[in-house]
Formats: C-alpha cells, sequence, structure tokens
C-alpha cells in the first residue's frame, strides 16, 4: 500500500546526524577526451550542514557534482553515498530544464515521478509553492517565469521528491541580489530542515554566508577541505588564500 | 484546360448533388484512413520515442531499417499482406482479405514507420534537453518516455499529419488486399484508378479533386486545433 510522503520541510529534524560522512570519494578521476577533468580526489564530505565546493572556472566543480549525483561516472575511483541516502538525492542545475507546463504541472509530474498519490498530490503541491514562493505563478507557463522564479521552481521541484540529499550546482549564477536572497534562504531553510546539501559556487561572499565546510578544486585536484570559519580564517594552501582575497590565481 | 473545368464542375455537381455513391466511398476512405494513422500512432509514438530514449546494441541498425521502411514500396507491402491473409496463407482463416481491414491492417504497415521515425527525431531532441533532469530526478525509462511524449505533443501531431497524408494518398496496397470491390472496398484512390482505366477522366479528375479538398480540411483541422491548443497551453 502507497504511504503519502508528506513534506517535512519545516520541521527542524536533522535525521542524518548520527552519520559521520555523507558522501565519500575515493580516488576519483574522470579523463575526458584524454583530458584530464578531475584527478585522484579522496575525501569524506560531512553528514550534516552545507558543504560548499569553490574553485576558479574548470576546476572541475560541477563534474565533481555530477559524479556524486551518478550523472557522470568517474573515469577511476569510487563514489560512494552514506546507504541511507541512495535514491534520496535530487540535484538543482546552474539553468534549470523546466518541463514544457505550467509550475503546478512541473511539480505534479516530479511527484508523479516519486510515486506521490494522485490524491495527496494537491495538498503537497500547495506546500511546496508557499515553501517557494510560487503560489501567485501556480497556473504560469514554466519557461515564462523569470530566471529567479524558474531557480525557486528547479527547487521546488527537487524539493517535492523529499531528498535527504540535495546536490546544488551554481544555483543563483545571473540572478539579481533579491532573487540570490531568496534562494540562499530557501537553501538555509531546506538544510534545517534536515537535508543535507553540498553547493557548488565561485560565489565567494555566497560561500561566506552558507558554508558549513569548504572544499577547494584547483585543476581537477582537491587542494583544501576543512570547516568553513577555520579554513577561511587560515590556510596553509596558497592558491585557497589567493582564491579567498581575490587575487590572480594563473 | 476544358476538360479540367469539366472535371471541376464535375466535382461540384457530385458534392452538391449529395451522391449517395461518393459519401459511400468518402466515408470508406475516411474510416479505413484514420483508423490505420490512429494504430500507427499508437505503435509508432512510443516506439519513436523508445529508440530516441533506450541504448540497447543495434539501436542505430533499427533507426537505419524504420528511417528505410518510410520509403517502403505499397504494392511490396499489399503483396505480403495479402500472402499473409489469402485463404492459403497463415492469417487465412481469420477471412480478412477483401475486407476495410485488410486495407486498415496494410495502411498500418506503410504509416507506421512514418510516425515512428518522425516521432523519434523529435524527441531525440527533447531527450537530449531532458536526459541530466530527468535522471538526476530518478525517473525510470516508463517516465521518462510518459514526459518526453507529452512535452513533445504538439510537434508529434505534425508526424501524425505526415501519416496521414501518406495513407489517404495510398492506392497499390489496398487495392491489392481490398480488391476495390463496390459498395465495400472501394476507396477514394482506387475509385479514381478504376475511373481513369475506363477512360472517365472527368469523373476520375473530379474525385481527385475532391480527395485533394479533403487532405487540405483535414491538415488545416489538425493545425488550428493544434495551435489553438499550442497557444493555449502558452498563455
Amino acid at each position: 500500500m502507497h504511504k503519502a510522503k508528506l513534506i517535512s520541510l519545516p520541521q527542524p529534524a536533522a535525521r542524518i546526524n548520527k552519520l559521520n560522512w555523507s558522501v565519500k570519494l575515493d580516488g576519483v578521476s574522470l579523463i575526458d577526451n584524454s583530458k584530464s577533468i578531475i584527478s585522484d580526489v579522496s575525501c569524506r564530505l560531512s553528514s550534516k550542514g552545507i558543504s560548499v565546493i569553490m574553485g576558479e572556472n574548470g576546476a572541475g566543480k560541477s563534474m565533481l557534482l555530477k559524479m556524486i549525483a551518478g550523472l557522470v561516472v568517474p573515469t577511476e575511483g569510487l563514489v560512494q553515498l552514506h546507504p541511507s541516502l541512495a535514491g534520496r538525492t535530487a540535484m538543482v542545475f546552474q539553468s534549470p530544464v523546466l518541463l514544457r507546463r505550467t509550475t503546478r504541472g512541473n511539480l505534479n509530474h516530479a511527484l508523479k515521478i516519486a510515486r506521490v498519490g494522485k490524491r495527496y498530490r494537491r495538498k503537497k503541491i500547495a506546500t511546496l509553492l508557499d515553501i517557494c514562493g510560487l503560489t501567485s505563478l501556480a497556473d504560469q507557463q514554466a519557461k515564462k517565469l523569470s530566471g529567479g522564479e524558474q531557480q525557486r521552481l528547479q527547487m521546488a521541484r527537487t524539493l517535492a521528491s523529499e531528498p535527504k540529499l540535495l546536490l546544488m550546482d551554481e544555483p543563483t549564477t545571473n540572478l539579481d541580489p533579491r532573487s540570490i536572497l531568496a534562494i540562499e534562504e530557501l537553501i538555509q531553510e531546506t538544510n534545517r530542515s534536515g537535508v543535507k546539501i553540498i553547493l557548488v559556487t565561485h560565489n565567494l561572499g555566497q560561500a561566506k554566508r552558507l558554508a558549513d565546510e569548504v572544499l577547494f578544486l584547483t585543476q581537477g585536484q582537491l587542494e583544501e577541505q576543512g570547516d568553513a570559519k577555520k579554513l577561511f580564517a587560515h590556510s596553509n594552501s596558497e592558491t585557497f588564500n589567493a582564491f579567498i582575497e581575490g587575487r590572480l590565481i594563473i | 484546360m476544358s476538360s479540367f473545368s469539366e472535371a471541376l464542375l464535375t466535382a461540384i455537381e457530385l458534392i452538391l448533388l449529395a451522391d449517395s455513391a461518393l459519401y459511400e466511398i468518402i466515408a470508406l476512405s475516411m474510416q479505413v484512413t484514420l483508423a490505420a494513422v490512429a494504430i500507427a500512432c499508437l505503435i509508432g509514438f512510443p516506439l519513436g520515442a523508445a529508440l530516441a530514449v533506450f541504448k540497447f546494441p543495434g539501436r542505430n541498425a533499427l533507426t537505419v531499417i524504420i528511417n528505410a521502411m518510410m520509403g517502403l514500396p505499397p504494392v511490396v507491402v499489399g503483396l505480403s499482406v495479402y500472402l499473409l491473409l489469402t485463404a492459403n496463407g497463415p492469417l487465412g482463416p481469420l477471412r480478412l482479405l477483401y475486407t476495410p481491414t485488410a486495407m486498415v491492417i496494410a495502411q498500418t504497415i506503410l504509416v507506421t514507420p512514418i510516425v515512428a521515425a518522425l516521432s523519434r527525431q523529435v524527441i531525440s531532441e527533447l531527450a537530449k534537453e531532458y536526459d541530466e533532469t530527468l535522471r538526476s530526478m530518478h525517473a525510470t525509462r516508463l517516465d521518462t518516455i510518459g514526459t518526453l511524449l507529452w512535452d513533445a505533443r504538439f510537434l508529434l501531431v505534425t508526424a501524425s499529419l505526415a501519416g496521414l497524408g501518406r495513407a489517404l494518398a495510398e492506392v497499390g496496397a489496398v487495392m491489392i488486399v481490398g480488391g476495390n470491390i463496390n459498395h465495400a472496398t472501394r476507396v477514394m484512390t482506387t475509385a479514381i484508378a478504376l475511373e481513369t482505366s475506363k477512360g472517365e477522366l472527368a469523373l476520375a479528375t473530379a474525385l481527385g479533386i475532391i480527395l485533394v479538398l479533403l487532405t487540405i480540411v483535414i491538415n488545416s483541422a489538425a493545425f488550428m486545433i493544434n495551435s489553438a491548443l499550442e497557444s493555449r497551453s502558452n498563455a
């Protein structure tokens, strides 16, 4: 019998607190067209909070995130999700790909794929629209929403499946400050509800505002990893220090 | 010029006089054609989507075969269906030869590759766009096909109209399996062929004009309905 899944965003739960890691990378490498994209990355990501993957353009941040999402298979090494997270991941992309339907239609589709029964969907759609501030745009074609609204819809759509691990690839790129603030509040609220978040960004300000843990990639290699506050205060990596000080890395 | 005018006048006369034999032929033509196109869409849409989504050994070969089948010679299809349905054939006991059902079968075989190939083309493009998003949502292959078919629905109308055009114009296969029997299996195209062979060129041309008009009317109606639904969907 199908059991209804209820949106649990407002709850201050932290169900994965008992784990000490969420994602484990072991010697992960990716070569594409003879070019090394990711090179021998090994690390464990914390089980809670927001992990931010930083680095300059082309450092391999997005590819690493896609490997964690299972969308790209590493050439070498192993990407391991904690067993409790298997099948409970969702991903927010830099450029939202929304279906040719209304805002409500997109959410309904996501709930259908998440195998939520038809009679429970209406209530869940209303909750998701409310959480993401899209109630007034429910019947508008998704493709006609503004950039910020599309990104919020994408967030709402990923939350429909009640993920335990949310992967976000530069979700605020090209958005205005008001939209960035809305998305960041949504990220924090989602995280407070117990969802582990791994966020890719090259926006240093955003990383400082959101990160609990930082991973810094340079040329496909993991240069630095650790507690965000400590790393932003002091790092032994010259490249990381140059990055956060805004100096050019050549 | 005068023979064309004569044909045009005959066509108008046939329509205005509400010639029952003519309407019977038109009705059967539409019945057979629409049934064949509907079945071809039921098979061709999912087949095209599956070819666009599933990756399996021989997929390219199957795509090439389906593309090649778009140009299947109707008489060969007609002959094949005839051999299947003839009294001594494997499906002979069903007694379908020289019935509208046999004509639907032949037309379906001709139209399905067109619908499938065009659907595959349309859905491949959409599949590339949706690929990562749907995979990140843990959509099953069946979910993916359903999503793509629904979101490509307006484009798929074009594929079905292409199939409809082929079916309406079909003569060789339906002549062989239908037999062009008056009041039983005579359709527009076989009637035109018959009248031409009898030297009744004015009547044949008149029937041709009516067939062309019918094709234009059906395509216009489909275009308008599709445009209205699309603009309503994008409103």
